[in-house]
């Protein structure tokens, strides 16, 4: 890892109308990414987390500008993705790539592996026929399959190996930059963890640099350097992913972390049990978006949105952060959290609010 | 396992298809016990025949699939009944009466043109005999046990105004309105999040502990089974592959598909140094199973009679059945 910044994310927004009525007038917007901000270095792995509809999704699929942004900016080795056209749109196009959830749907069933991988070569003008052959046997070595498999299709292979195709779909353009978005969820146990691997040896070999988007706290743990946390469309923290997991300061990423299931039949813990659900994107709750749920909300969060605040390079969004807040109950937080002082807390709120 | 008051017996029950493309023995030779008021896990990977096994405990399967063989017994006001032998119209007192189940996808297991109370009274009114208004008091008792709020309004609301986990809460009340002797979860909450899933397990644990029934969840989880189970079966290839209290599963794996199963899974909070364990290639199709051993083949400590003799489930340790020519020589360190 290097400390060249590759991708800057800046107040990053994507609202999607909602259209009600004979002349589908914009009545309201979901807000999926409200004013997100990031950078990742090169060959760094920034985990996303969160559960389904806090917008993580559509914040990668904005990065790499499937769909237009609403607000902020996407700057990809110092340029604007948003901006970009013609050649310099190319360019970020075979630099950036994606592989989604799904090996299902997300290949073409018509065609074979052999025109999936060698598509992206083709759209790019990139070499004679032989050498794109050359190159699709080589990426499909490289993600782990067999190259006499060029002719078949997606149908004729496991989940697993669909997921090495679309894999190596990504990687044939030589990209210096990939969004996982799920890559490994729709796979069985004995499968993830090959794909778990083979995409740490690519990250190791080509010196890539990910955004890897998972709802599973475990994989995003193993594989990620730093983690940010959303929900309902902001980052609500982020940090180093050592930081975040022994000293969780969010309720919210507490509340995940007491959620997974412990693997200890002797241990099963008292959980924090979040009550209700997550609220709808289209009106967020006042305040602090977390608090209808949150059990340390206090009077201070239902009014006042929380600033972002960064202690040791430690960001959090919450009003709650204090001693005597947090951290009573019965509930089973990692032991050697601590919580930072008052005169820390006091000095963030003094830096954020300059 | 001996199991000193069982409420359902599956003795090496075997569920085929015939299929066009020949005999697909989705269930072959299974043996499991589910003791009253406890939990029995069954955990394995897609195609392992987990869910065909629930699916024949109630009987739910159909054509080109039957029960080829075998018996489920039930114990039922002192008497055992092989569920396998029952006729249809027997069948169906006990399906939804005295067996429930609930599925993976609640949006697809709730008819979206009903109210879910209309159908939670559906399933009241043909297992008691009781009238509409007591009917709809009940659903409305078993919506707020499920901790649906406001009850009495949300009872005539359609599916589509539910989310997914008080879709899957407005399941669990229906399967239990009829106070059932075992409940079938399976994979009841792969399609929720974290958070919710949570929610759905504790309500589930605090549901058992007021009805007392039995609990047969299927999962691919090891986390839920560890969370929920008594009991846990490892299911490869449609055989059981171990069989053991959960504890003594979780410290003392014998099965080498089992331990890989633990090692393949990254640790929340271990070292990320450590490389994740694998299993080679891919769970075999139920049409061509490898000969001997089936797992033999993903096997990395496979040795010349696996290729060749299919080991029988034995007793290992006390109480602590696995399907392996070596179990407990192996040094899985």
């Amino acid at each position: 890892m290097t400390d060249r910044v590759l991708l800057n994310v800046v107040h990053l927004k994507k609202y999607f109308p909602v259209r009600k009525g004979l002349l589908s007038r914009v009545v309201a917007h979901v807000q999926a990414v409200d004013d997100i901000s990031f950078q990742i270095r090169q060959g760094e792995t920034l985990g996303l987390v969160g559960e389904s509809g806090c917008g993580k999704t559509t914040a990668g699929r904005t990065i790499v500008r499937l769909l237009e942004p609403t607000g902020g900016r996407v700057e990809f080795d110092g340029k604007d993705v948003a901006a970009a056209q013609g050649a310099e749109l190319r360019r970020l196009r075979r630099d950036m790539q994606i592989v989604f959830q799904d090996p299902f749907s997300s290949l073409n069933p018509r065609m074979t592996i052999k025109s999936i991988v060698e598509e992206g070569l083709m759209v790019h003008g990139l070499g004679s026929r032989n050498e794109r052959l050359d190159k699709v046997r080589e990426t499909l070595e490289q993600v782990g399959l067999d190259p006499s498999y060029i002719n078949r299709y997606p149908h004729e292979f496991s989940g697993g190996q669909r997921q090495r195709v679309s894999v190596a779909r990504a990687l044939a353009l030589g990209p210096k930059f990939m969004v996982l978005d799920e890559p490994i969820s729709a796979l069985d146990v004995s499968i993830q963890s090959q794909i778990i691997n083979l995409l740490v040896d690519l990250r190791e070999k080509f010196g890539l640099t990910y955004l890897f988007i998972s709802h599973d706290l475990s994989v995003v743990e193993y594989i990620s350097d730093r983690v940010a946390v959303m929900y309902l469309g902001e980052i609500v923290e982020m940090a180093r992913s050592e930081s975040l997991y022994a000293n969780p300061l969010h309720p919210y990423t507490q509340v995940l972390l007491s959620s997974i299931p412990t693997m200890d039949p002797a241990r099963r813990r008292r959980r924090i049990v979040l009550q209700g659900d997550v609220p709808s994107p289209i009106h967020p709750p006042s305040g602090c978006r977390f608090h209808p749920r949150c059990p340390w909300a206090k009077e201070v969060c239902r009014q006042q949105a929380p600033k972002l605040l960064e202690i040791d390079g430690h960001q959090f969004r919450c009003h709650a952060v204090e001693k005597e807040q947090m951290g009573s109950g019965d509930y089973e937080l990692p032991k050697q959290r601590t919580l930072p002082s008052e005169a820390q807390l006091e000095e963030a709120e003094l830096a954020a609010t300059k | 396992m001996a199991v000193s008051d069982p409420l359902i017996t599956i003795d090496r029950l075997k569920t085929h298809f015939f299929t066009d493309d020949g005999v697909v023995k989705a269930v072959d030779d299974v043996s499991l016990t589910i003791p009253k008021g406890k939990t029995l896990g069954l955990v394995g990977e897609s195609g392992c025949g987990k869910s065909v096994t629930a699916l024949s405990v109630i009987r739910l399967i159909s054509p080109p699939g039957k029960i080829a063989g075998g018996r489920i017994l039930m114990q039922s006001n002192g008497k055992a009944v092989d569920l396998a032998e029952l006729s249809e119209s027997e069948m169906r007192k006990i399906r939804g009466g005295k067996i429930s189940m609930i599925f993976q996808e609640p949006m697809t297991s709730l008819n979206p043109v009903f109210t879910v109370g209309a159908q939670i009274m559906e399933a009241i009114q043909l297992h008691q005999d009781v009238n509409r208004a007591e009917a709809r008091r009940r659903a409305i008792e078993m919506l707020d046990k499920v901790r649906i709020p406001v009850p009495e309004q949300r009872i005539d609301e359609y599916p589509h105004q539910f989310s997914g986990g008080m879709r899957q809460r407005a399941m669990i009340a229906m399967a239990l309105s009829c106070n059932p002797q075992l409940l079938i979860a399976d994979e009841p909450t792969t399609a929720l999040d974290v958070t919710t899933q949570a929610q759905i397990l504790e309500l589930l644990r605090g549901l058992q502990a007021d009805f007392g029934m039995s609990i047969l969840i299927i999962t691919h989880d090891l986390g839920i089974v560890a969370e929920m189970a008594d009991d846990v079966a490892v299911m490869y290839a449609s055989k059981v592959v171990e069989y053991a209290p959960v504890q003594e599963l979780f410290e003392h794996p014998l099965h080498p598909y089992t331990h890989l199963l633990f090692k393949s899974r990254p640790e929340l909070g271990k070292a990320k140094t450590e490389k994740l364990r694998t299993i080679q290639g891919m769970v075999p199709s139920p049409l061509r199973f490898p000969p001997g051993c089936k797992f033999h083949p993903r096997c990395p400590y496979q040795q010349e009679i696996c290729r060749r003799e299919e080991p029988e489930l034995r007793e290992v340790r006390p109480g602590h059945w696995a399907r392996c020519h070596f179990a407990g020589e192996l040094n899985y360190d």
